[in-house]
């Protein structure tokens, strides 16, 4: 137990896939099928419109880690998987914090707090301010805390981001195979809405 | 002729768009990927198919099951012995969720298949309507690829995707799930053209060169090499390759149970079978051999016993299709990544032509060993009831290892396999990586399509028989010519051996009580007899044979025997038991 603990480590997995409704499901189950829990999970269009790219974070040995990329490259509607620890990408996660307009105007020096916190306001409203901030983990929590004792409304992270270090090429070769081979388009189910002017048996 | 021009065929792009529902639309792309057989039911949410087939009753034949499990085991069954891809139809709801038995056991052992599911309407997805199931999520674990068509217009090109996943690279199940407003929808057709490349999709790793001369390199400087094969090599089609290479190479060889059949049973080199009850030799010399040669085959955990004891002192070379195997379980010294068909041949002009002469005659050794302590006494016992193995040796006497044997799961499936004389590849078929208990019955008959020039003979034991039973409906409405043995134990046997080893004798809900199995054969029109003594065996394995027409054999076998070797779970592969 002690001994696979200290393999253990958080694993940034980059996927590139074709962008196919169920996709998602098929790519999650092979982590709960192994009991493994994804700590942070973004997936959406790359820079080709085609083109999705997963970024999943797992904290597991990179043993078990270079298994399940394996078993994720394997499904059909998958391009590309790469697996790396945090020290070869270079990672964010935002957060949004929601806090009363007065109580922050009242009692803070909210420029010393965006300057040290390194946030913005994304909106200002005479009932409700929301603040942005991107950074690790600690940073993001940082400004919970410090927002905490004001009244903090609501709060909001994103999953994380990565961009890897040494990915040279990485757009080409996106856009050359694309451009070689477009994507197909989602066909998603039309039908929905049209309930009443269909006969069913 | 009357119905001939509804029922256009089309080979490719039509000039001219035709008009078709959705339903015709998949009947012709089914006749142009050379589907000749359908495993199916029908129901609610498929009927526009099945209407759909009444036109096409000439080109294919589409046999009409007694449950959609039946169906599925079928369509792996004539997979297994035919190559081609096995097409089973289901409705939606509990239809398809029948399926998914045989959808496992098809993914695990890499057998190719197209289900097609009928689902609800399009816009009634996710109400919770009659008979509408999730079956896309249901089978995503399952399946090697799944799809839900909406729209009338996707179908070509998805059953052409279905196809070529299903066959391509390592096979396995496709499931596509068509709603029923697709399957009526008509909709302009252009014709069919097979899919051959999907952009996202490697079905092959490409060869590395670099990597079979040093699998050669190694393989030339091996004192006592040693091959372990798999289905890998029956799926590849690579049977040649794979002789010219264990014969130029002198290497013995030994085969999972999938692999079974691969190279004939009696070929010198092959030295037997690998696993839990495998050969003694095989199983001990893996600890042995200097240099392993896994081929096709992927290491499940009945081949290897416990992990941290297999092979340390080897050398590993693994040629496998997919690249995911490889270090999956057993640690790769060099990889070999692509298709046997393709790196065999690249391997063998690289090898140096040896005799093994003396590595060979310790496995020859070893079987000697097997021989004294277990073989001789299971097929040739003189007094006490009938062993499965003795039934096993007089059948092979009458097939001479011509047959396809059909084989359920349990004792008698390990029986068989172990002593089956197999002379022809796609003779082995059975349920290896899920044992799934039910298989072997529907299974036959699907053989039995797939391969009609051949015997089909099903060995089934007395609790897997009453797992699906119903499918006598189906040999007796098909006519089909099976032969069923159930080798009654009046036990769920290798429970009840494991009860025995490891459990201090507890025969905890082991002990079945069966119908009488002769009874029911003839209640559904078959022929068949049940035997008690050994002067009768031969007699009657002659006259099933012999018999014109679907035959079951009940052999009342020794109530408690085991089956040995074994190696225990927890246990090296080298500390197999002969007792």
């Amino acid at each position: 137990m002690s001994d696979q603990a200290i393999d253990k480590q958080e694993f940034n997995i980059t996927v590139y896939t074709e962008n196919q409704i169920g996709l998602l499901n098929r790519i999650a189950i092979i982590f709960t099928r192994r009991k493994i829990n994804i700590d942070s999970l973004n997936t959406s269009p790359s820079e080709i419109d085609s083109i999705h790219r997963f970024n999943i974070v797992i904290t597991e040995s990179e043993e078990v880690v270079r298994k399940v990329c394996r078993q994720i490259e394997k499904q059909v509607e998958v391009l590309k998987v790469y697996y790396h620890t945090n020290a070869d990408v270079i990672w964010q996660e935002m957060a949004l914090y929601k806090v009363s307009t007065d109580v922050i105007a009242e009692q803070v020096s909210v420029e010393r707090l965006l300057r040290e916190n390194g946030a913005r306001v994304v909106v200002l409203r005479k009932d409700y301010t929301v603040f942005e901030t991107t950074g690790h983990r600690e940073e993001t929590d940082a400004l919970i805390n410090i927002l905490q004792p004001y009244g903090l409304i609501e709060f909001v992270r994103s999953a994380r981001v990565a961009i890897i270090k040494d990915s040279d090429g990485f757009n080409s070769k996106l856009r050359e195979f694309e451009r070689l081979e477009p994507g197909e388009d989602v066909i998603e189910n039309e039908y929905l809405n049209q309930g009443q002017k269909v006969f069913t048996m | 002729m009357e119905v001939a021009n509804e029922t256009l065929t089309t080979p490719a792009i039509q000039e001219k768009a035709v008009e078709l529902t959705g339903s015709a639309a998949l009947l012709e792309a089914l006749i142009i990927e050379g589907v000749d057989t359908i495993f199916g039911y029908p129901g609610g949410a498929i009927m526009p198919i099945y209407d759909a087939l009444y036109d096409y009753k000439e080109k294919l034949n589409h046999i009409l099951v007694r449950h959609e499990q039946g169906g599925i085991h079928a369509g792996q069954g004539y997979a297994r012995t035919s190559g081609k891809v096995g097409v089973v139809f289901a409705t939606s709801g509990p239809g398809a969720t029948n399926l998914v038995t045989g959808l496992a056991d098809a993914q695990i052992d890499s057998t190719p298949l197209v289900c097609i599911t009928g689902q609800v309407f399009a816009h009634l997805l996710g109400t919770d309507a009659f008979q509408e199931t999730d079956v896309i999520n249901i089978t995503t674990p399952v399946t090697k690829w799944n799809y839900q068509v909406t729209d009338a217009t996707e179908i070509p090109e998805v059953i052409a995707k279905a196809f070529y996943i299903a066959k391509s690279g390592r096979p396995g199940p496709v499931l596509i799930d068509i709603t029923k407003n697709a399957q009526i929808q008509k909709f302009d057709y252009k014709g069919y053209v097979q899919c051959d490349h999907i952009r996202s999709y490697r079905p092959k790793p490409i060869v590395r060169q670099q990597y079979i001369q040093e699998a050669a390199a190694l393989i030339n400087q091996a004192k006592k090499p040693f091959v372990l094969f798999g289905q890998g090599v029956i799926l590849g089609s690579a049977e040649q390759e794979f002789k010219a290479f264990v014969e130029k190479s002198g290497i013995p060889s030994a085969w999972t149970i999938l692999g079974a059949g691969a190279i004939p049973t009696d070929h010198p080199l092959n030295v037997g079978m690998l696993g839990m009850h495998g050969n003694y030799g095989p199983n001990v010399l893996t600890n042995d051999c200097d240099v392993l040669i896994a081929i096709g085959m992927r290491f499940d955990d009945r081949v290897t016993g416990r992990l941290d004891k297999y092979a340390k002192q080897a050398q590993v070379i693994h040629l496998d299709i997919d690249p995911a195997e490889i270090d999956k379980n057993v640690k790769t010294t060099v990889p070999v990544w692509g298709d046997c068909k393709e790196t065999l041949p690249l391997l063998t002009a690289l090898v140096e032509k040896k005799e093994h002469t003396e590595w060979l005659k310790l496995f020859n050794e070893y079987t000697q060993k097997e021989v004294d302590a277990v073989i001789h006494e299971e097929l040739n016992p003189t007094s006490g009831e009938m062993t499965m193995g003795e039934v096993i040796k007089q059948l092979n006497e009458l097939t001479n290892g011509n047959a396809v044997i059909v084989s359920d799961v349990g004792q008698h499936q390990m029986v068989a396999c172990r002593y089956a004389k197999l002379n022809k590849t796609r003779s082995n078929v059975t349920s290896g990586g899920l044992g799934t208990m039910g298989f072997a019955l529907p299974a036959a008959i699907g053989a039995k399509f797939g391969a009609q020039e051949r015997d089909v003979i099903a060995i089934i034991g007395d609790g897997g028989f009453q797992m699906t039973l119903q499918e006598l409906g189906t040999i007796m409405q098909t006519g089909i010519n099976v032969k069923i043995i159930i080798l009654n134990n009046r036990f769920l046997g290798m429970v009840r051996q494991w009860q025995e080893l490891f459990n201090e004798r507890r025969y905890s809900f082991v002990d079945i009580q069966s119908p009488d199995f002769v009874m029911v054969a003839k209640g559904y029109g078959i022929e068949g007899k049940c035997i008690n003594e050994r002067e009768e065996l031969v007699d009657a394995l002659k006259t099933m044979m012999n018999h014109n027409g679907s035959y079951l054999l009940e052999v009342m076998v020794t109530k408690e025997n085991n089956v040995f070797p074994m190696v225990p779970q927890g246990c090296s592969v080298s500390e197999i038991r002969l007792k």
